[in-house]
């Protein structure tokens, strides 16, 4: 008897252990590996190289996925990208130097948060970059507004950040839900596709895709039959995708990015949705993720992009530079607009001879026209969207590419003055007087 | 919503799919608490190195996937073996939470690796051509991959849970279980079991990671994504319960899946819920044995 017990009650301990331990880990999101960031608070993971130089640098803080399902999109490679720009810029505003740092926000809204407060309050960060997640985004938007600095938003999609939650601080610059949705919807529907059914990600940014897509199809005389909502960072799609299956809608709109997408691409080709008649729709696809499927997965594809290395000698420079310095790979939209929207905050700076007030700056950026090798020439608006061209692509299939990273052919490039929301249709009470 | 009985029938086979993984994983988790007492937090990040594993092979060695599902297990039982003889040996007396922080620990070294190495959006891996292509069986289409993952996880499972109860090397497991002092004293090398055992439930992972290659991506990532289900599959089941693992690993991979035809938003949490009631009702889970 006494052996037994002496076995069942560290049973029972190990029980409340692993309890915990769950609770923890499901508390902290996917996995386990984001203790090292947050655990230790942001102030452990704002890896300030050169935090002590003098209190008078101009900091730009890289808030972004490094260690989650959108790490190879943005994470390290925008960190990389943020400071090529620094480094064109000259390193240094007038004869103010300028640092890079950067953090992980976990793709959580709180941990973003944590870390945008210690940054503006503590750390002396004039901009907050990035920010793929728009939850997080959203969040990060409203501290930096009530701080002054400024956010200049190149992962997040949801076009909120220029809808009715827009703000004078807040620069949105790559690609939003809207364009994506204006870009494959629209080029899906004219082709036919005029049934959606919707795999959605279960939170801001995916219900803001869905919701933009379903008005584009609908407003082209196409109709929506249903939508599953699914948990950000699903492993198994095979259960969604059933179910869109039995809808029998004529495209399946995967309103979600990232691995999702990925693993829902590839269940889709196992369960021969494809060859089954029905049309997949990444509403958000990246090269990072054809990179990671497979041209003989992916290829057919049609999809938005905001950037492609690979369309003209500018762009195909830049990118050679910043694949040296991120393992080969090429860099992505997001990547992208991170490097050309730092540049211009940095213009703007120069202009003002200051970076202490956020609004100032952000009116700055939005009367200089922007200019710079990735994007072309553009401008900002009042609501804070960038405007350039989009471009719609579709994914080569292997005979036709000459090697990794050749995925895209064009199939047409939407002017800026299509490819984003009109300014008459926004709900931002900025553009409202 | 009406569901029809043809999609009702096609979401259960998808949650015996899932089942499959959770029983393969809860399994070695069950082995290795059962007879070392660690809660083996490592094993979901060994399920992703099992998987890296296939993947290595057939980059640079040219060995297929039917090659990989010996060899992968082999390689990463190895590991564990090293592992358990370096480190986990020396907190083998101590509260099992120690043995808890050193897993978490390597699960976050050996995670962090992998994704520096090969970022996180993961690398292909094909499914062998045998199993290409899917069969209409009637209700839907089941691709060939899958149903293989249910048959061959099953044989799996049921060899296992033959091996500890009803041979003689099993009965010595169980017996070192029970009072490793008397057992050491019949003359049987007890560290070396235990050594064994480890290896072996780890080996069990890395297996699971090789089937769920083709599947998923390989990716860092893969096993975080896991192994917080699979707890809550282990709980349930029965802390060291080997039936109660494999039941409960097919059985809550049912339940989930019906969960996310009913109500998907909580197709994540269902378990979590099922696991906090069995906690509380039964806290020594459906299988496991009270005193």
């Amino acid at each position: 008897m006494n052996q037994r017990e002496t076995t069942t009650r560290p049973a029972l301990r190990a029980l409340a252990c692993i309890a915990i331990a769950a609770l923890l880990s499901s508390a902290g999101g996917v996995g386990c590996k984001k203790d090292s960031a947050g655990g230790a608070g942001p102030a452990g993971s704002t890896t300030t190289e050169s935090a002590k130089i003098a209190g008078n640098a101009i900091r730009i803080g890289v808030l972004t996925d490094t260690s989650g399902l959108y790490a190879d999109l943005a994470g390290q490679g925008s960190v990389v990208a943020a400071k090529m720009a620094v480094e064109d810029f000259g390193g240094k505003v007038g004869d103010q130097p300028v640092e890079v740092v950067f953090s992980d926000h976990q793709n959580k809204p709180d941990v973003g948060s944590n870390v945008a407060r210690q940054w503006l309050d503590v750390d002396k960060v004039d901009a907050v970059v990035d920010v793929p997640t728009s939850s997080v985004a959203l969040a990060v938007s409203e501290i930096v507004k009530q701080k002054n600095k400024v956010l200049l938003a190149s992962g997040p999609g949801s076009s909120e950040l220029t809808g009715k939650q827009c703000s004078p601080n807040t620069v949105h610059w790559t690609y939003d839900t809207y364009a994506l949705a204006n870009g494959t919807g629209n080029a899906l529907v004219k082709t036919g596709g005029d049934t959606w059914f919707f795999l959605t990600a279960d939170y801001a940014f995916g219900q803001a895709l869905e919701k933009d897509t379903s008005a584009v199809v609908t407003a082209s005389g196409g109709k929506v039959l249903g939508s599953v909502k699914h948990p950000l960072n699903a492993s198994d799609f095979s259960s969604f995708l059933l179910q869109a299956q039995s809808s029998k809608a004529k495209v399946i709109g995967l309103a979600n990015a990232g691995g999702d997408t990925i693993n829902a691409i590839k269940s889709a080709s196992e369960f021969g949705i494809v060859k089954g008649g029905q049309k997949l729709a990444g509403l958000l696809v990246f090269i990072s993720d054809v990179h990671a499927l497979g041209l003989k997965t992916a290829q057919g594809l049609d999809l938005t992009e905001a950037f492609y290395w690979d369309r003209d000698d500018m762009t195909r420079a830049f990118s050679k530079r910043f694949a040296e310095k991120h393992k080969g790979a090429m860099p992505t939209m997001v990547q992208a607009g991170v490097y050309s929207s730092v540049l211009h905050y940095l213009k703007a700076v120069k202009e003002l001879k200051s970076a202490a007030d956020g609004k100032a700056v952000v009116a700055k950026m939005e009367e200089l026209p922007t200019d710079d090798p990735l994007f072309g020439k553009g401008t900002i608006r009042k609501d804070g969207r960038k405007i350039h061209p989009m471009y719609l692509y579709e994914v080569k299939a292997p005979g036709d590419s000459k090697g990794p990273w050749d995925y895209y052919k064009l199939v047409r490039e939407i002017p800026a003055a299509e490819a984003f929301r009109p300014l008459e249709q926004s709900e931002c009470p900025l553009v409202k007087k | 919503m009406t569901i029809p009985p043809q999609a009702l029938f096609s979401q259960l086979l998808i949650g015996l799919i899932n089942g499959s993984f959770y029983a393969l994983l809860s399994l070695g988790l069950a082995i290795i608490f059962g007879l070392l007492n660690v809660i083996n937090f490592a094993h979901g990040a060994l399920y992703t190195t099992g998987a890296f594993v296939a993947w290595f092979l057939l980059q640079y060695a040219g060995l297929g996937y039917w090659p990989s599902l010996v060899v992968a297990p082999l390689v990463v039982g190895l590991f564990g073996v090293l592992l358990e003889r370096t480190m986990l040996q020396r907190l083998a007396k101590l509260d099992p939470l120690y043995g808890l922080l050193l897993t978490f620990g390597v699960a976050l070294v050996i995670q962090g690796l992998f994704r520096i190495q090969f970022g996180s959006s993961g690398q292909p891996y094909e499914i062998p051509d045998a199993l290409k292509g899917a069969t209409d069986v009637g209700f839907m289409v089941l691709p060939n991959y899958r149903a293989w993952v249910i048959v061959f996880s099953v044989l799996v499972c049921s060899a296992t849970w033959y091996v500890i109860e009803r041979t003689k090397l099993g009965s010595y497991l169980r017996a070192a279980t029970e009072n490793p002092v008397l057992v050491r004293a019949f003359g049987i090398n007890v560290p070396r079991l235990v050594t064994l055992t480890y290896g072996a439930g780890v080996g069990l992972a890395a297996l699971a990671g090789v089937l769920a290659a083709p599947i998923y991506r390989v990716s860092p990532l893969m096993g975080a994504d896991q192994i917080i289900v699979v707890f809550a599959v282990v709980v349930i089941g029965g802390m060291g319960s080997i039936l109660g693992s494999i039941v409960s690993g097919f059985s809550l991979g049912l339940i989930e899946g019906l969960t996310k035809v009913f109500y998907p938003e909580a197709s994540d949490t269902v378990l979590f819920v099922l696991m906090a009631l069995v906690l509380v009702f039964k806290p020594a889970g459906l299988f496991g044995r009270v005193t």
